[in-house]
């Protein structure tokens, strides 16, 4: 679905990501872990085209994509949920959706658009309750609903979630990762950065630990999970082996 | 009803696209090089040296512009010295035979031990093995890596585990006989000398219940297969064990037995010239190097195995895309070269073996007394023909020379000497080596 090979990014002279190789199989959830200023949100922008590559190779099902226009990027089934949600504050919920489905208005699929719709609300009855409603009057976890549901309307092959889990309550959290592995189950490819570590992971088939721009481990859920090193840096305990044999 | 064991442990790696598997190696070195870098000061002083930006890799081809890691980086290194993680993430730890600088101790934390024995289980699987078995572990348990190694796989794989060590040979015989042992793991040598023991103890070998024997921790030949497969009525596959790289679990033949198959998504695999250390054309003959690509503990960049084999190039039809080594026969360690054609001890060992019809005990020596090499073995011999007529001295004598210059394609001076005249090393082996040249 996504391979991804020596990904050199820099912000003028400084690097931020260094020759970064990854892939995602269709089909996969796949996460990318790293504390914060790692680099994780630059990957997912230089994929979707917001931010260029100094050099490598992203491919797209099969296409280069390092050099196309971000629409383009879209146009070819890569769905971006931003970083803080960034839905349209003074549009209502349905125009925000619609607004994920511009590619396929733009090709005349009317009729798709509105199934998409149903498929969507279906999915979030959440949103399908507000529907009418502005979407800056939704809480943290709606909006992130909101703005993953935006990115479907766009019938992504890859979707691809940036911290959809940031600022929001424990419990929201989980009903939005359980989402994502819905999604998931539906045939969607899903890459997912998150500084929450373990639930990531725990929703993820495999991941990648990014770490000041290089990828130092890459291993499936269970691995990365016992790793000590992982365990350590992210999920937020020194192991204590006693404790970790009862469990 | 019976259901046909699965061909393959792993198929999602064994069977993978060989691009997929490009990709994921190309992850893995990466990320191994940037932990390396990180956490063991003797890489990053090697990278250093070499000028190596570990940042610059693009390809594994890239990998050859990193110096070789030697067996005796990792001596000096002993105990802890390459270790890329705390001691207390380390679940376990072998260690190479030798004691204090000569020995190297591996570490393995809880996610190495799962890969290793999902890699010995893929081994196990490829040789014929299912969870029905009833295996026999007869190597020597401890801090040699061959016995817990197979043993976690056998047991991850679900067969039923015999581990009952090396030695005591009679009662190895009746244990397999009683508890219908189905698959042997062992060296060659101790297969045959396992059913040596069946014949002396006036037991016959296809009255046994033993259909597999998975054999390894010794040059290989595919005569030694043969009198195996015979004398215990098995079919035989040949593993390969390195214990610093991992232990067994880095390549095994499937039941093609052409050619061992290699866990490429674990490691990387090199041919070099042994001397020139360049990469050897395709499917020729040369040193094997290797580096391991998601070990935690100890990891290894790099590392000349001394042993020598070539890559079959051809997929293999089991349907498994990994390469394939043939089996290891020589090791370079004392590769030799006299009069500029490369010999390895192991050669004379062998040309010895079939002439004399015995374990030889011998002894190479070259010297260079005016500008040419003269290379002599002195090989010791029984008293019957210590004290024969000398003409029949001078007969053997010169069979021995011809067969050694026919095999060989240098001439060697062959003394004979009385039996424990020739010093030997302790765990090393036959064939001592003496270069009395001035370089």
């Amino acid at each position: 679905m996504l391979r991804i090979r020596n990904l050199d990014v820099a912000y003028g002279p400084v690097a931020v990501l260094r020759r970064v190789s990854l892939h995602v199989n269709p089909g996969e959830v796949v996460a990318i872990v790293g504390a914060n200023g790692a680099g994780k949100t630059t990957l997912l922008n230089t994929v979707t085209g917001l931010v260029r590559a100094r050099a490598g190779e992203i491919a797209l099902r099969g296409r280069d994509v390092s050099r196309l226009p971000t629409e383009e990027t879209v146009a070819l089934g890569c769905s971006l949920v931003p970083e803080g949600r960034q839905v349209f504050a003074s549009m209502s919920v349905r125009d925000n959706l619609l607004m994920g489905a511009h590619v396929q208005l733009r090709r005349g699929r009317r009729d798709e658009v509105r199934a998409d719709l149903e498929r969507v609300l279906g999915l979030f009855p959440v949103l399908r309750a507000r529907e009418r409603q502005l979407a800056g009057t939704l809480s943290g976890g709606e909006q992130q609903m909101l703005a993953m549901g935006r990115a479907l309307m766009a019938r992504p092959a890859l979707l691809m979630l940036d911290e959809p889990s940031m600022g929001l309550a424990p419990l929201v959290m989980k009903d939005i990762l359980a989402t994502v592995s819905r999604i998931a189950a539906e045939g969607c490819t899903v890459l997912l950065v998150e500084q929450n570590a373990r639930s990531a992971l725990k929703i993820a088939d495999r991941g990648y630990v990014l770490e000041t721009g290089r990828i130092v481990l890459e291993g499936t859920s269970e691995e990365l999970l016992a790793n000590r090193d992982v365990q350590r840096a992210y999920l937020g305990r020194d192991v204590d082996p006693e404790s970790e044999a009862r469990t | 009803m019976t259901t046909t064991p699965p061909a393959y442990w792993q198929p999602e790696v064994e069977c993978m696209e060989r691009e997929e598997l490009a990709q994921l190696q190309l992850e893995r070195l990466e990320a191994t090089l940037s932990r390396v870098r990180r956490h063991v000061p003797f890489y990053r002083k090697s990278f250093d040296e070499a000028g190596f930006d570990a940042d610059e890799v693009r390809s594994a081809d890239d990998l050859r512009r990193l110096p070789f890691t030697e067996k005796r980086d990792l001596m000096e290194a002993y105990p802890y010295g390459l270790f890329a993680v705390p001691l207390r993430d380390v679940v376990r730890l072998h260690a190479t035979g030798g004691t204090g600088g000569a020995a190297i101790v591996m570490g393995y934390t809880r996610n190495d031990i799962r890969t290793w024995s999902n890699l010995m289980a893929r081994m196990l699987v490829a040789g014929g093995v299912t969870r029905d078995d009833v295996v026999q572990i007869t190597f020597d348990y401890g801090l040699f890596t061959g016995a817990f190694g197979v043993h976690q796989g056998a047991e991850r794989l679900g067969a039923s585990v015999i581990p009952i060590g090396s030695g005591n040979t009679k009662r190895q015989v009746k244990i397999m006989q009683d508890y219908r042992t189905t698959a042997l793991v062992s060296t060659p040598s101790y297969a045959l000398h396992l059913a040596e023991t069946m014949s002396e103890m006036g037991l016959a070998a296809n009255a046994f219940s033993l259909r597999r024997a998975l054999l390894g921790g010794e040059p290989w030949s595919e005569a030694l297969r043969k009198r195996v497969e015979d004398q215990l009525h098995v079919t035989a596959t040949c593993n390969y064990a390195l214990s610093e790289v991992m232990g067994p679990g880095i390549a095994g033949e499937c039941l093609e037995r052409d050619g061992l198959h290699v866990a490429e998504d674990q490691f990387l695999v090199e041919i070099v010239d042994p001397l020139t250390l360049e990469p050897v054309r395709p499917g020729s003959r040369g040193e094997l190097v290797l580096t391991t690509l998601a070990k935690e503990a100890f990891p290894l960049v790099r590392y000349r195995t001394r042993e020598l084999t070539s890559l079959v190039p051809e997929p293999c039809p089991c349907g498994r895309t990994s390469v394939r080594l043939r089996p290891v026969e020589v090791r370079t360690d004392d590769l030799l070269v006299v009069k500029g054609v490369n010999v390895y001890p192991s050669q004379v060992e062998a040309v010895l073996r079939s002439v004399q019809g015995t374990e030889p005990n011998f002894e190479i020596v070259v010297e260079r007394p005016r500008d040419l090499d003269e290379a002599t073995v002195l090989v010791e011999v029984s008293e019957s023909v210590f004290f024969d007529e000398m003409r029949r001295q001078a007969e053997f004598r010169e069979r021995l020379k011809k067969r050694l210059a026919s095999e060989l394609g240098v001439t060697f001076e062959v003394k004979l000497v009385e039996k424990k005249t020739l010093e030997r090393i302790e765990g090393k082996g036959p064939g001592n080596v003496r270069d009395r040249r001035t370089r």
